[in-house]
């Protein structure tokens, strides 16, 4: 956890664009993220906003352009290539293990930490559970930090989803992320429960250091939380930068938030 | 397990201080963090206690200062209160949930310099209260989460106070055990505030003499032991709290367990299992509820298991506990229901070790009360308040009742004034209300008396039964007493009943309004093809009369064998057209009913009553919810009863 220095870029997009088949996903998209940054990606219903979070996770390839992170040229790389190197998300519609409790979610994003073998884990002997033992208490910091204690071992498919999202929120947290990618983290959720989120969020920004990039549809959240926002539209870039000069874009309010909704 | 040792001891530092002597490696207090219960015992909880202690003064708290604590359940906010009296001052514990403007209050009353606040959430409050009243010098903080950007001038972590604490102790040794030295049993050992209905709250202050005394006969009076385990999870602010994971846990030597959060109290007490336990009524009716509710989605024979057993308790569980009379065969069903029932559904309450539980507050439900005492658990009233420290009156095993909230414990005398108030005098009168002597001299009589503000009376076993509020209490023209809402409630326990309001002061004989609860009736009339257009024409129906007339014959049933109420019984009734409503003032906006203007507004109804007509004419206004104004005009039936005599009494022990 060093301390925050807004220069570091962390990820940088140069000149990305991708395509499936005769779709053009992404078009010369370029964008650098800062260490310690709270990132917004906001635009309209297939602006391409989930395929440039999957592009940075590995989940996709670009077509063109390049991509750095952490100072390196990435090329080719795999979602759990992406996992090792620190970057971890969540997903638009929650995608846990509906069967397992909190902690044994939350447990899951410890995974890539753990060193001991199988054969050992399930004799729970030795280095394999004074692994096991260091780890539940990381998982238990993190349970602390997101205050959902009273559902430590409920299963997770028969919590609301506002408390899912936090679980998920936490077991990508599990892995110690440099980079967090936050899909609509507050989707579907109550003013009650999206001002939590917030709250939950920048406190990972600020007390873990964090850098988060996030997908919201939410202006008001967007606009509260985020030091840098950028706009996408059918695959292109049409804006970037402090929210207060993105919401003053004509271009942006044009595209997006000039319909009221 | 007062030994000498101990009753020298007459502060709580001084009682801390041997503790950590004499139950050096035993636990005095557990806190559930990350997932494990931590413990303290009492040797490292008086060392954080006194380091703290140290850390105060070098903040420079001194005698006479206050430090207020807002948070939950914590072992370092209890043992703040020992450090602040370590050094002559007094803790204020506040109500957690309070906004920051009702604590102002508090904190500007009693001139405190000094905030101890739980989180971010406490030192937020704490801070707004510092903008408007800036004598408030330090915030002191135990839970470090969220806690970045704060002025470190004025907001300070209880860990780096109490490592100044140390190193003052180190560079001073002796300073803070000469402190604790100058204390004396008649110094305020804490000032509870109370949430006063009307007006500002007052400041309770107790001695050290006041709480130790009080929970060294308490625990004479119940057995209590070194070995009780305590969850302590009702507000610090809460005498009982300041009495049951307090005082008693430092004298008898117990250990306190303080609860993760509020939202995981029922799994926290599962696992403790704790052997002593407190609980308003309230508590216990949730507990039941979420019970039911979940037998009912239970398999067939889980949900037969459970109803069969259950019945089985109801009829023998209670007198088993009492030491009362039962067949061989039905000990051998109970023994076999507690294997199959009563033992899960007491480990799913968190209550399988409990062996002595205390409910107050509010009166609780005959049926309530009895679940749980058939199950086993010893379920018992006490009576009590702030200025008391707790204890007036307590129900010795064997002797609980429903309806009785026992008898005064050893050290406390109670007696009946003429209007029926309750007065008690005890060791635990609390010494004034802070900063206020005429509300002291209002509450307290010059030679220790106080004053309850509720009426009771002593029944035929000498048991203590609170009725109703004093001021409420009238008389009747043979001398009895009569007391309004002790009739109401009873007779609104019948879910046919929704509201009463019974007349009797200065008069010959009690008389009645009813209002019928149109669900309840309206489902016994389909039942019974009894048909209706509105809500007046049911209330008029010869057969709800009759319905109503037996509930109030039941009652009066049972009030003819008390002999302080037998003059109480109800005579004459009516069923009023119209259901009592806020929006026609009848009603406060929380459903209390508002005797006066009921009494105004009907005096045409009540002058019936109490003549010999058989019906009544009345027109009366309604508002509607628009605020527009209607009228209802409707004849009215009274209908008399016969006093109840003495030879029902089967039927009346039968209910």
């Amino acid at each position: 956890m060093s301390e925050p220095q807004a220069d570091n870029i962390i990820l940088g997009f140069d000149n990305v664009s991708i395509s499936f088949g005769a779709v053009t996903a992404l078009t010369q998209v370029s964008f650098e993220v800062p260490e310690h940054e709270v990132v917004a990606i906001i635009g309209p219903n297939g602006a391409g906003k989930t395929t440039a979070l999957n592009v940075i996770n590995g989940v996709y390839q670009p077509t063109q352009g390049t991509i750095t992170y952490k100072g390196e040229v990435r090329q080719g790389m795999r979602p759990h290539e992406a996992a090792v190197q620190g970057i971890a998300r969540t997903f638009q519609n929650v995608a846990l293990f509906k069967g397992m409790n909190t902690v044994d979610n939350i447990m899951t994003g410890r995974n890539l930490k753990m060193k001991s073998n199988l054969f050992m884990q399930g004799l729970y002997w030795g280095p394999a559970q004074r692994e096991e033992i260091a780890h539940r208490q990381a998982v238990e910091k993190i349970i602390d930090f997101l205050e959902i204690e009273p559902v430590r071992k409920t299963i997770v498919g028969r919590l609301p989803f506002g408390l899912q999202k936090r679980v998920e929120l936490g077991r990508a947290l599990a892995a110690e992320p440099d980079i967090l990618l936050l899909d609509e983290p507050m989707a579907g959720m109550n003013l009650e429960e999206k001002e939590d989120m917030c709250r939950f969020v920048l406190d990972v920004n600020e007390e873990l250091g964090t850098t988060i990039v996030l997908i919201e549809h939410d202006m008001s959240i967007v606009m509260d939380i985020s030091d840098r926002v950028i706009v996408l539209e059918y695959g292109r870039k049409i804006s970037e930068g402090k929210p207060d000069a993105v919401r003053n874009d004509q271009k942006v309010i044009d595209a997006y938030l000039g319909v009221p909704h | 397990m007062t030994d000498s040792k101990e009753s020298q001891a007459q502060t709580f530092p001084k009682l801390l201080r041997m503790r950590a002597k004499q139950s050096a490696g035993r636990p005095a207090m557990r806190e559930k963090a990350y997932g494990i219960w931590q413990t303290w015992n009492w040797d490292t909880f008086a060392e954080e206690a006194f380091a703290f202690a140290g850390g105060l003064a070098q903040l420079g708290f001194t005698t006479n200062d206050k430090l207020i604590i807002i948070g939950d359940n914590r072992p370092r906010l209890y043992g703040a209160m020992v450090a602040a009296q370590a050094l002559g001052g007094i803790p204020i514990p506040a109500y957690q949930d309070s906004a920051a403007d009702e604590i102002q209050y508090v904190v500007e009353h009693a001139e405190a310099r000094f905030i101890l606040a739980e989180d971010q959430e406490q030192v937020d409050k704490a801070l707004e209260i510092r903008e408007k009243y800036p004598q408030v010098e330090k915030v002191i903080y135990s839970d470090p989460k969220g806690m970045r950007g704060y002025d470190p001038q004025v907001v300070v972590n209880i860990e780096d106070l109490m490592e100044r604490g140390r190193e003052f102790a180190k560079a001073h040794p002796g300073e803070i055990d000469a402190q604790i030295d100058k204390g004396t049993p008649a110094d305020p050992a804490v000032i509870l505030y109370t949430s006063g209905t009307t007006g500002k709250p007052k400041g309770v202050v107790l001695s050290h003499s006041n709480l130790m005394v009080t929970a060294r006969n308490s625990i004479a009076f119940d057995n209590i032991s070194a070995n009780e385990e305590v969850l302590a999870y009702l507000p610090m602010a809460w005498v009982g709290d300041n009495t049951f994971s307090f005082a008693q846990a430092f004298v008898a030597g117990f250990c306190v367990n303080c609860p993760e959060s509020a939202s995981t109290v029922m799994q926290d007490l599962r696992e403790i299992g704790p052997t002593y336990y407190f609980a308003p009524p309230r508590v216990f009716e949730n507990l039941l509820t979420s019970v039911m509710i979940r037998m009912e989605d239970a398999g067939a024979i889980k949900r037969w298991l459970f109803h069969h057993f259950m019945a089985v308790a109801k009829r023998v569980g209670v007198s088993l506990m009492d030491g009362g009379a039962v067949s061989v065969a039905d000990r051998l069903r109970y023994w076999l229901g507690d294997i199959l029932i009563y033992g899960p559904l007491k480990n799913t309450l968190g209550m399988s070790r409990v062996r002595l539980a205390y409910t107050a507050g509010e009166a609780i439900g005959p049926e309530l009360f009895d679940f749980y005492r058939s199950l086993g658990i010893n379920l018992k009233q006490l009576y009590g308040q702030t200025e008391a420290t707790v204890f007036i009156t307590m129900q010795p095993d064997g002797e609980v009742r429903s309806n009785t909230v026992g008898k005064p414990p050893p050290g406390v005398k109670v007696r009946i004034e003429d209007n029926s108030e309750v007065m008690y005098t005890s060791p635990g009168v609390f010494q004034e209300y802070f900063k206020n002597p005429q509300a002291t001299a209002e509450t307290k009589t010059s030679d220790n008396w106080v004053h309850t503000g509720d009426a009771g009376y002593f029944d035929d076993e000498g048991h203590l039964r609170i009725i109703d509020r004093a001021k409420d209490v009238g008389k009747l023209n043979d001398g009895a007493m009569f007391a309004p809402k002790f009739l109401e409630n009873k007779l609104k326990f019948f879910p046919e009943i929704k509201e009463v309001v019974a007349f009797g002061d200065k008069r010959d004989f009690v008389a009645a309004f009813i209002n019928i609860d149109l669900i309840a009736v309206g489902n016994w009339a389909e039942r019974n093809n009894i048909s209706y257009a509105s809500y007046q024409e049911l209330a008029a129906h010869p057969d709800v009369y009759k319905l109503i007339q037996k509930c109030i014959q039941q009652i009066n049933s049972d009030l003819v064998l008390d002999s302080h109420l037998a003059s109480s019984q109800i005579l004459r009734f009516l069923i009023l057209h119209k259901e009592l409503d806020a929006d026609d003032g009848e009603l406060t906006r929380t459903g209390k009913v508002r005797r006066r203007i009921v009494q105004e507004k009907y005096q045409g109804l009540i002058d019936a009553l109490y003549s010999n007509q058989q019906h009544v004419d009345i027109v009366s206004e309604v508002t509607f919810e628009d605020g527009t104004k209607g009228s209802v005009s409707a004849d009215l039936k009274i209908l008399d009863l016969s006093r109840a005599e003495q030879q029902t009494e089967p039927l009346a022990k039968a209910s």
